[in-house]
């Protein structure tokens, strides 16, 4: 039992991986390296399949053409419309191209998508997705019903269970190793179910640690989704790129948060204001409803703020699924059909669905290459990799979403990266035969980090803080954002960070302390806020997600630029965004309409 | 106001498990289990359970509610007669409070090699399956792994180490349904015997707890059909 002194034994294990996070990316590099006999251990904070890939709906998007025709420089066009030119295009053509690579493996690993008639892998229209290059819409989501994150972790873990990785289920990561010469050892973790502490030691670490949607009151994502994998970057000197894009997705169950897939109207749902209006038709012409999702997002907080939302306070818009046949309900949508009787007591089959713009994705994270390396700047030069330290999913920042994502490239971020790195890791490996010498004192300060929770005494409770927090986020940092405003969040973080110091809990105990975990979270979630708020009140141009009332604009000239995060001295740097991608022409900024 | 009756239990400083009484003032309407339990846990942050998604994807939240194992997170308060009662799922060791240790349960699920085998060289593209194939595998492969079924078994409770439960023998049909799958024969041989699928007496306390309306009873019987073909 570890807590209640620091003379505790400390355990040591070596392996030659260790991967942090078991979602969608952990798990496929996980798969890749086991595959390749290289040594893993993965440490997950909960059940592998448990992580938060399991809520992804709408699916996983390739140009597999089966449906109708497509390729995938289309996607990669679309893409880069869809960040807004903010995705760098080489890392934007490498996923495209490789996506239909990843859901042909995904398939033989045992995902169960829903079929054609001719038997090959169902596929939907979707948000942002055009023939073409801007032409008609697309259909290029391969889907299993509205379940498809959770058919996609389970399979992945399942071949995780054949290829024997090694687990750590239920343990905490507190914060990476590092050497004098800025190595990455490894992690320190404990085991919640025992409070023990052990060391991992890797020759090369891999964060997948997923996103940050508790930064606010009002979210698709669970609980978990801290941001802890962003936290220990910063901790370890690393910045975080592009913190000011958080996607609002269109469609969360007003007031409750639940995502309604934007599949729904990838199946021919749209939305409606409270004059019963289709809305959409007036702010995207063409793709309508299926416009990119910031677009929509936008739309909607536009017509409640003018007065035309629905509801008794006209506070959220109606998705209408009511004319749609029950079967293609039941069959393509039976998962949001159940949320919704759960959670609202009503059927989509025959009434509509109050929603809002819904706190949803990170595009931001930790900055990487196309083979996963952490990247970051050395005196001159804008990206050097990190030695020994990895990142995928939705806590890096490739950056293939630039300011915004869209929809079905969340679940292809996760397989392409997590695969590239693993494979990236496995070179990396044979060059690297031993372990570096342990580097004590960074081990003495992530100890320091976890006994800092072991402090008796008066102070302000995790809850609190917690809930202060997301409160600010949602007034200083939401949809629609001013200096002022941003000004003012920066400042109530600080304060919040500072009195985050002086916080204490009461139950010292060893065995499943989930208070313990809990403010460790919060401290992570509070250096991804600062990260936010600080990023977001340095951009003053409007693009993608990031909309600012006093710089309506985008601002190609000024703000073709990634923005780079430091926790020390809380500093803001910029690189540039690589507009040149590895085989084809670059797509120049245009103005975006959908 | 509604009135909580919550098994505790930490190893470090209980002898043994009590129950105690927690109230809360405010019910909104709508509110589901897990909301009142979270803020039973602002009242008293010691109080353990696991939780994450919120939404009954992601499986954490199983618990023992007035006498029937559910997922705290969809279950809403209306519903529930108060005080309501909250145990630790049954069956399986407490570590803490609501937390049970589900190694057991994870180790019959592996058991069952829950993947996807072929013998064949994999082609290029997809494996082709019609939809009338990929059908079967409805109500199989929805499973959160959640652990409702198997703890509400008695057939489990008497024999956790023989009889595979509800949970793992429906992933074990979600692979010989899969018509992807290539090795029927291994895995209907490996369920053979009297205990690890054949304890399943039909009880059906399985189907009647599952919280994604799956039904392990009847993936179980058919299971059996298929072996009785494969000995005539």
């Amino acid at each position: 039992m570890a807590h209640s002194n620091s003379t505790k034994n400390i355990s040591y294990r070596r392996f030659d991986t260790l991967i942090i996070g078991a979602g969608g990316g952990g798990l496929r590099a996980a798969l890749q390296l086991s595959e390749a006999d290289a040594s893993v251990a993965v440490v997950s904070k909960v059940f592998p399949t448990r992580s938060h890939t399991v809520a992804a709906q709408g699916g996983v998007n390739a140009a597999l053409a089966n449906v109708s025709e497509d390729n995938w420089h289309w996607h990669m066009f679309d893409t880069v419309k869809g960040s807004d030119y903010l995705g760098d295009q080489d890392a934007i053509e490498y996923m495209c191209r490789a996506a239909s690579k990843v859901v042909y493996e995904l398939e033989h690993f045992g995902v169960p998508f829903s079929r054609l008639d001719n038997g090959s892998i169902y596929q939907r229209p979707f948000g942002g997705q055009s023939k073409n290059f801007g032409g008609s819409q697309a259909t290029r989501t391969c889907a299993a019903a509205d379940r498809t994150g959770h058919a996609i972790l389970h399979s992945l873990y399942q071949q995780n269970i054949r290829a024997k990785t090694h687990f750590f289920d239920e343990y905490f990561a507190v914060d990476l190793i590092k050497d004098d010469e800025g190595n990455i050892q490894g992690a320190l973790v404990f085991d919640i179910k025992t409070g023990d502490i052990v060391v991992i030691e890797a020759k090369t670490t891999l964060l997948a640690t997923g996103g940050a949607g508790q930064l606010y009151r009002t979210t698709t994502n669970a609980l978990i989704n801290t941001g802890d994998g962003m936290a220990m970057s910063l901790r370890a000197g690393v910045p975080l790129q592009d913190m000011e894009f958080f996607q609002f997705h269109p469609t969360g169950i007003a007031g409750r948060g639940m995502l309604i897939t934007e599949g729904a109207r990838g199946e021919g749902g749209y939305l409606v204001n409270g004059l019963g209006e289709r809305f959409m038709e007036r702010y995207a012409p063409n793709a309508k409803d299926l416009a990119s999702r910031d677009v929509v997002s936008r739309a909607i907080a536009t017509e409640i703020r003018e007065g035309r939302g629905c509801g008794k306070d006209k506070g959220h818009v109606l998705l209408k699924l009511d004319h749609l046949e029950e079967s293609v309900i039941q069959k393509r949508l039976p998962g949001i059909r159940q949320t919704c009787k759960t959670f609202l007591g009503l059927d989509p089959v025959e009434s509509e669905i109050p929603v809002y713009p819904t706190a949803h994705y990170t595009m931001g994270g930790i900055p990487t290459n196309r083979d996963g390396q952490v990247v970051t700047p050395v005196k001159d030069t804008p990206e050097e990799p990190v030695q020994g330290l990895y990142s995928a999913g939705e806590c890096a920042c490739v950056s293939v979403h630039g300011a915004n994502r869209l929809g079905g490239n969340s679940l292809l971020d996760i397989l392409v990266f997590g695969r590239s790195a693993a494979n990236h890791i496995i070179t990396q490996l044979q060059e690297n035969r031993f372990h570096r010498r342990l580097h004590q004192p960074s081990v003495d300060q992530a100890l320091e980090r976890l006994f800092r929770w072991n402090k008796k005494g008066d102070g302000e409770s995790v809850e609190e803080l917690r809930t202060d927090l997301k409160k600010v986020m949602d007034e200083n940092c939401g949809v629609f954002r001013t200096q002022e405003v941003l000004d003012e969040g920066i400042e109530k973080v600080s304060a919040l960070a500072e009195r985050l110091k002086d916080a204490v809990i009461d139950d010292h105990s060893d065995v499943f302390n989930t208070a313990r975990v809990e403010a460790l979270e919060l401290e992570n979630i509070m250096d991804v806020a600062l990260a936010t708020v600080y990023s977001a009140a340095a951009r003053t141009e409007s693009r993608g997600a990031h909309s600012r009332i006093d710089y309506p604009q985008r601002d190609d000239i000024h703000w073709m630029k990634h923005t780079l995060y430091f926790s020390e001295n809380r500093s803001i740097d910029f690189k540039p965004v690589r507009t040149k991608p590895l085989s084809v022409d670059s797509f120049p900024p245009k103005p975006r309409v959908y | 106001m509604m009135r909580f009756k919550i098994y505790r239990f930490n190893p470090e400083t209980d002898k043994k498990p009590y129950v105690q009484e927690y109230e809360l003032e405010k019910i909104e309407p709508g509110m589901m289990l897990l909301d009142a339990l979270k803020q039973i846990k602002e009242q008293d942050p010691s109080l353990g359970f696991r939780r994450s998604c919120g939404e009954g994807v992601c499986g954490s939240d199983g618990m023992n509610i007035n006498g029937t194992n559910g997922l705290a997170c969809i279950t809403p308060l209306a519903d529930l007669k108060s005080p309501v009662e909250i145990n630790p799922l049954p069956g399986l060791p407490v570590v803490r409070d609501l937390i049970i240790d589900m190694e057991q349960f994870y180790k019959q699920y592996r058991e069952v090699k829950p993947y996807l085998t072929r013998k064949a060289p994999l082609p290029e593209l997809e494996l082709k399956q019609s939809p009338e194939e990929r059908d079967k595998l409805d109500g199989l492969y929805e499973c959160i792994l959640c652990a409702c079924c198997s703890t509400s078994c008695p057939s489990f409770w008497w024999n956790p180490d023989k009889f595979l439960g509800p949970a793992a023998l429906l992933q074990a049909g979600r692979f010989l349904q899969d018509s992807r799958d290539q090795t029927q024969a291994e895995r209907l041989e490996a369920l053979d015997g009297p205990f690890k699928l054949f304890r399943c007496h039909t009880i059906m306390n399985c189907v009647q707890v599952c919280p994604k309306d799956l039904n392990p009873t009847k993936a179980i019987g058919e299971i059996k059909k298929m072996m009785l073909k494969r000995t005539i």
